[in-house]
């Protein structure tokens, strides 16, 4: 039963002598081969040039701080129980008097760790978040020789003050504010 | 005295060029390669990466030079030397360009001024097969010697139609010295009336001849789509599977240099070699020196058309089934050059007074 037209039959039928020459078939790939030299190249020069990402492309993770520079995790756990790989543990403690200015809340991750080895990128951490702590970036993970280097602590994950990153084109897509 | 400097030093010149071309070969088949396959290619180690080639030399000096165990030693030294020395003598007989004047003497552009010039290079072309072969049966390596055998099996057979389709070359030109068939191409007029000095090329006379030759001296380079000798997906690495560091890179870059040198060939059998139209004109007007050296550059630049012509058959066509191959050398390409030469006999016999 024939249920598209898109099968082709194939055929092994004598071919005739202009295609037993090869040549003409020869010069027509020659042809294509030629005009692709002057065709626009799709590599990039990477370090240089980077690719346009898609708004919602999920990267390495960043722990946010708020305007006055406090971090926004709590440890209240909730991403590493949304983690489908398991990547993330944390330790929780309480916030002494005088730390305000580093923690928003009265909690804190004294420890928060992400194995990107297991990570698998869903961003289920992103959207298990209340604090608006955790967001997935564009930028990439870099590779390591060693596997202990790719469990990525707070001194990789929590944004510098000097060097802030920019998550407002994630928040638009998910969190209507 | 005079005439000793001026051919050491000639020799040392083409030596230098060729290597030269055969190390900016390897860069320009991998920028071929990428401006075909719409990628960019190398382009770090300096400007466009023109520095390419000398990391890429310096890479193969540094690295471990590995001899096997069970390997045959001095052949296996052997092997790549021949394969390199052969390489670089084909170019001897080649005549690059218009003579030089020097106090009213002529040098002729050309190492060895042989009589037998074509036999030679075909002499040193089959002894390149030795190059191979050595190398193959010394690394006692299957892979290896598969490689070397169907190397040396390729290019016996079609060394044949290249030979036959020789003949008819030497029958129009009577002379088997290649300065005698390059300097004919430069005088006369094309099919003996269009009055284009310079041009009168065989490519015009041959054209079945020519494409019999081109076909074969791909065979011969063991360039895709004959390259079969080499090819990574069946044989390993084919010949060179055991060999590393600069023996390995004597092998590829004795490859390149029989590109150019089997480039430079062609252009003089088809191609008219040093002519141009307009040559006689300039040679008038110009110091004979000069024009040497501008005929030196035609040659040249034909010669790099047809390296780029080999890169671009390489990224254009896949390769023989080995029984396609020897089937397309043994049925066709013999039978095609001996009835070429049939129809040159013909065609002398009726054209010429």
């Amino acid at each position: 039963m024939q249920l598209t037209n898109r099968s082709k039959v194939v055929s092994n039928k004598e071919m005739s002598f202009k295609e037993k020459l090869y040549i003409p078939a020869i010069l027509s790939g020659m042809g294509v081969t030629f005009k692709h030299m002057f065709k626009k190249s799709v590599s990039l020069r990477y370090p240089e040039v980077t690719r346009q990402f898609s708004p919602v492309y999920r990267g390495m993770h960043v722990l946010k701080r708020d305007a006055e520079g406090r971090e926004n995790c709590t440890a209240c756990g909730l991403c590493a129980v949304a983690c489908p790989a398991e990547a993330i543990t944390m330790d929780a403690a309480e916030r002494k008097k005088g730390e305000e200015h580093l923690y928003r809340e009265e909690k804190y991750a004294a420890k928060y760790e992400i194995n990107m080895l297991r990570c698998i990128f869903c961003g289920l951490c992103e959207e298990a978040c209340p604090k608006d702590a955790i967001y997935l970036t564009d930028r990439i993970v870099p590779t390591e020789y060693k596997r202990s280097n790719f469990i990525y602590g707070k001194d990789v994950l929590v944004e510098k003050m000097e060097d802030r990153i920019d998550i407002t084109k994630r928040k638009k897509e998910y969190h209507i504010d | 005295m005079f005439l000793l400097i001026f051919k050491i030093a000639l020799i040392v010149i083409l030596f230098l060029i060729s290597l030269g071309v055969a190390a900016y070969a390897t860069y320009g088949e991998r920028k071929v390669a990428a401006f075909m396959q719409d990628r960019i290619g190398p382009d770090r180690a300096g400007p466009f990466g023109l520095l390419q080639p000398i990391a890429d030399g310096v890479k193969m000096f540094m690295k471990e030079e590995i001899i096997p165990n069970v390997s045959d030693k001095l052949l296996f030294i052997l092997g790549p030397c021949i394969f390199m020395i052969t390489a670089l003598m084909t170019s001897a007989v080649i005549p690059w360009g218009t003579a030089m004047e020097f106090d009213g003497v002529k040098y002729g552009l050309q190492v060895a001024d042989i009589n037998i010039g074509i036999l030679y290079v075909f002499g040193v072309v089959s002894l390149g097969v030795y190059g191979i072969m050595i190398g193959g049966w010394a690394s006692n390596n299957k892979f290896a010697l598969l490689g070397a055998v169907r190397a040396s099996s390729q290019m016996i057979s079609y060394e044949l139609a290249m030979g036959m389709s020789l003949i008819a070359i030497i029958m129009m030109s009577g002379s088997l010295s290649l300065n005698d068939i390059v300097a004919q191409q430069g005088q006369g007029k094309l099919y003996g009336f269009i009055p284009v000095s310079g041009l009168n090329w065989n490519i015009f006379y041959q054209p079945l001849g020519f494409i019999i030759f081109l076909i074969c001296a791909f065979a011969e380079c063991n360039r895709t789509p004959f390259d079969l000798p080499e090819c990574e997906t069946e044989l390993v690495g084919g010949y060179h599977t055991e060999y590393s560091s600069m023996k390995l890179g004597l092998y590829l870059f004795a490859e390149y240099i029989n590109m150019f040198v089997s480039g430079a060939i062609i252009s003089c059998l088809y191609f008219g070699g040093y002519n141009f139209p307009g040559l006689e004109y300039l040679s008038t007007v110009l110091n004979p020196n000069l024009v040497s050296i501008i005929s030196f550059g035609a040659l040249f630049t034909k010669a790099i058309f047809f390296v780029f012509f080999f890169m671009w058959i390489r990224w254009t066509i896949p390769r023989f089934r080995y029984d396609q191959l020897m089937k397309l050398g043994w049925q066709v390409l013999l039978p095609l050059s001996i009835l070429n030469v049939l129809l040159t006999g013909g065609g002398l016999t009726i054209f010429s007074k």
